[in-house]
């Protein structure tokens, strides 16, 4: 108890100066460290570390855009985008217990090895997992609670037309941008621009307050197409069963509004579904219709005799010689292999379908009125009508025409179109002489045509093309009940590396009802047809009364003709000329 | 003097409560406005399905078959249509 004592005994040091100096030199040196140290963040490196302080809680967030939805004339959806999540990740952030990884993988139904290659790959920032899943699926994964997973909304289009409207509506790609179709043609239409804003979130990751919208979302307009669902499924349908009972390679049909040149229906088949996201061949995703070209043969007639026509340098009554079938140009013969009388009238080489006819109609024409007129319907040029892939076509110019040329143009050979363009063609002898422009869009009033033929000239050619549905006729197989339909057929040999084939047959028809007043032209095409039958008045007239028929049915067009009266001829069906 | 300072430090004191008091009321108007525009989005997502769903269910291929299949339905031939027409109606056409 007596630990003073040895204190009490030392005395008193003094400690040395120096000391005290040197610890306040120190004191001194840190705080001038510290306010040194304050300065520069304060000042020099402020910028760097409020930028940093900001990115803790502000965020820039993406307000995504939709795209906007296609509907058919009559508002129904052909193509609507609706909303769906990504799940994606932070690899940095993520931590996932096996259990749980487990679990992942069997919600997105993926492979266990490839959900955990994806969660550990930490050299990027973010990683897709899976991309546009369906809400259920999104919930039972958020249920997980996994920490670090990210979602993000994307939007993913659905076609409820499905097959029937494939080729026409086309698809879009995983970043719903049109790939094909009118959802290409109408891209910018209908794509959306996604907005972006600037926010301050809270620790739990609320929005506490918006700073700025950088910029302001745009979603996509609304488009109403010129097309009635109720007939594109009906075209949809017939080409469909016509293929599959023709065992053809593939079939096309368009179905025009006669006086406004809008589409009504635009169908091919095969076809495919375009809600899967695996795509078939190229072959069945070409649309047919708008970007294959092919030799019309006969259908090709009419407007070589409607050109012969307006010069005045024949009626229909006019007789023409077609010399027991055979015409001779220089080294080439031309044949009607069904010749039934020596002499027709122009009115019969259209009814009959003769190829000699149509031929010594145009040799007594100038290749450039030829030319002309088949330039002025359309031919050899786009239809315009802005569909990607659209075919020109091949119309050489006249003046490289040989006599043996201008004859085989008379009938469609030597001459490549597409259906859609043939179609429209048609639209001239449906409009009392004016080429109507082709619309994929439905149109407030019909668009104005260019007047290629005379009132008298289509009106005659309508006539003639009223008798090639008659039992005397190519195609009373063309015949709608209540209706007076004009058209006309087509066989053409198939062209195939350049060379036409033996036996392979492209067959054709192309009309327009109610031949008073056309409302409707429908083309139908079938490519190879392979059941024996191949005659354009056989195989594809039938698939043109039906769609034909029901359509004017649907759109309420008034009978201009008694009902229950087709008449077919006693034998057999009047062959058109190949 | 020595008031007016006083008074001033209590009006510096009421306009910092104030705007704290502001911005907390704008935060929770915000919040309110997030979770409204949130149900809107909602509601256009639903409605995108419901609409998607009526039109899968309304395909007319599905409404042909339905018609011919299941209720046994077909289209009235020639014979069996008669036309009606509306006075007025200066239709050139044909009756049955």
């Amino acid at each position: 108890m007596n630990y003073f004592k040895g204190t009490q005994t030392k005395k008193l040091v003094t400690l040395p100066a120096w000391r005290s100096r040197l610890l306040f030199i120190l004191l001194l040196a840190g705080m001038g460290i510290l306010i040194l140290r304050a300065a520069y963040l304060q000042s020099i490196n402020n910028n760097f570390l409020q930028q940093k302080g900001n990115a803790r809680s502000s965020h820039v967030m993406a307000i995504s855009a939709h795209r906007g939805m296609i509907a058919d004339r009559h508002g129904e959806p052909l193509a609507i985008s609706t909303p769906v999540e990504s799940i994606g990740v932070n690899p940095q952030d993520v931590e996932v217990t096996p259990q749980q990884l487990n679990q992942l993988a069997r919600i997105m139904s993926m492979d266990i090895k490839e959900v955990k290659r994806r969660l550990l790959d930490t050299t990027h920032d973010f990683v897709h997992l899976q991309r546009q899943l369906p809400p259920a699926q999104v919930e039972q994964i958020v249920k997980l609670g996994v920490p670090g997973l990210l979602l993000q909304r994307e939007y993913r289009r659905y076609y409820p037309g499905g097959e029937v409207t494939a080729h026409l509506i086309g698809f879009t790609s995983v970043d719903d941008n049109g790939q094909e179709g009118l959802e290409l043609a109408l891209q910018s239409e209908l794509g959306g621009k996604a907005g972006s804003q600037r926010i301050i979130q809270d620790r739990k990751g609320h929005i506490a307050e918006d700073i700025a919208n950088i910029r302001l979302p745009k979603p996509g307009n609304n488009i109403a197409l010129s097309v009635d669902s109720k007939i594109q499924y009906l075209a949809y349908r017939e080409i469909k069963s016509a293929v599959e009972q023709h065992n053809a390679q593939s079939g096309s049909i368009v179905v025009l509004d006669a006086q406004s040149g809008e589409v009504l229906a635009l169908a091919n088949w095969p076809s495919y579904n375009p809600n899967n996201r695996t795509k078939p061949s190229l072959q069945v995703l070409r649309n047919h219709a708008v970007t294959d070209l092919f030799e019309p043969g006969s259908t090709l007639k009419p407007f070589t005799v409607a050109t012969a026509l307006e010069v005045g340098k024949y009626t229909p009554e006019s007789v023409i010689n077609i010399e027991n079938g055979v015409f001779r140009i220089g080294k080439h013969a031309i044949h009607d292999t069904h010749p039934k009388k020596t002499l027709l009238t122009v009115a019969e080489v259209i009814q009959l379908s003769s190829n000699v006819g149509a031929a010594k109609i145009a040799l007594s024409l100038s290749p450039e009125m030829v030319w002309q007129g088949l330039n002025d319907s359309g031919f050899g040029a786009q239809a315009g009508s802005g569909f990607p892939g659209e075919a020109a076509g091949k119309l050489h110019d006249h003046t490289k025409w040989k006599p043996v040329d201008q004859a085989a143009i008379s009938y469609g050979h030597n001459i490549s179109v597409s259906l859609l363009q043939l179609a429209r063609a048609y639209t001239v002898f449906a409009n009392n002489g004016e080429l109507k422009p082709v619309s994929w869009l439905k149109l407030d009033k019909p668009a104005s045509g260019k007047r290629v033929y005379s009132d008298a000239t289509a009106h005659k050619m309508l006539a003639m093309l009223e008798r090639v549905v008659s039992p005397e006729g190519t195609a009373p197989l063309a015949q709608v009940n209540g209706y007076r339909v004009a058209g006309k057929t087509g066989t053409a040999h198939k062209v195939i590396d350049g060379h036409y084939s033996p036996n392979r047959y492209i067959s054709s028809f192309v009309g327009m009802a109610p031949a008073s007043s056309p409302r409707l032209i429908v083309a139908v095409m079938l490519d190879a047809p392979a059941k024996g039958q191949y005659y354009g008045g056989i195989v594809a007239a039938p698939v043109f009364s039906s769609v034909m028929g029901a359509a004017l049915r649907q759109l309420n067009v008034p009978n201009d003709k008694p009902l229950g009266n087709i008449l077919m001829p006693p034998t057999e069906i009047v062959r058109e000329e190949v | 003097m020595a008031r007016v300072h006083i008074l001033l430090v209590l009006a510096v004191i009421g306009c910092a409560l104030y705007v704290v008091m502001s911005q907390h009321k704008a935060r929770n108007l915000l919040a309110e406005l997030q979770q409204e525009t949130d149900r809107a989005q909602q509601m256009e997502v639903e409605w995108g399905q419901l609409q998607l769903e009526q039109s899968t269910w309304a395909m007319p291929a599905r409404v042909d078959k339905i018609a011919v299949n299941k209720l046994q339905m077909r289209a009235p031939k020639g014979q069996q249509t008669r036309l009606i027409y509306s006075k007025g109606s200066h239709e050139s056409s044909v009756r049955p």
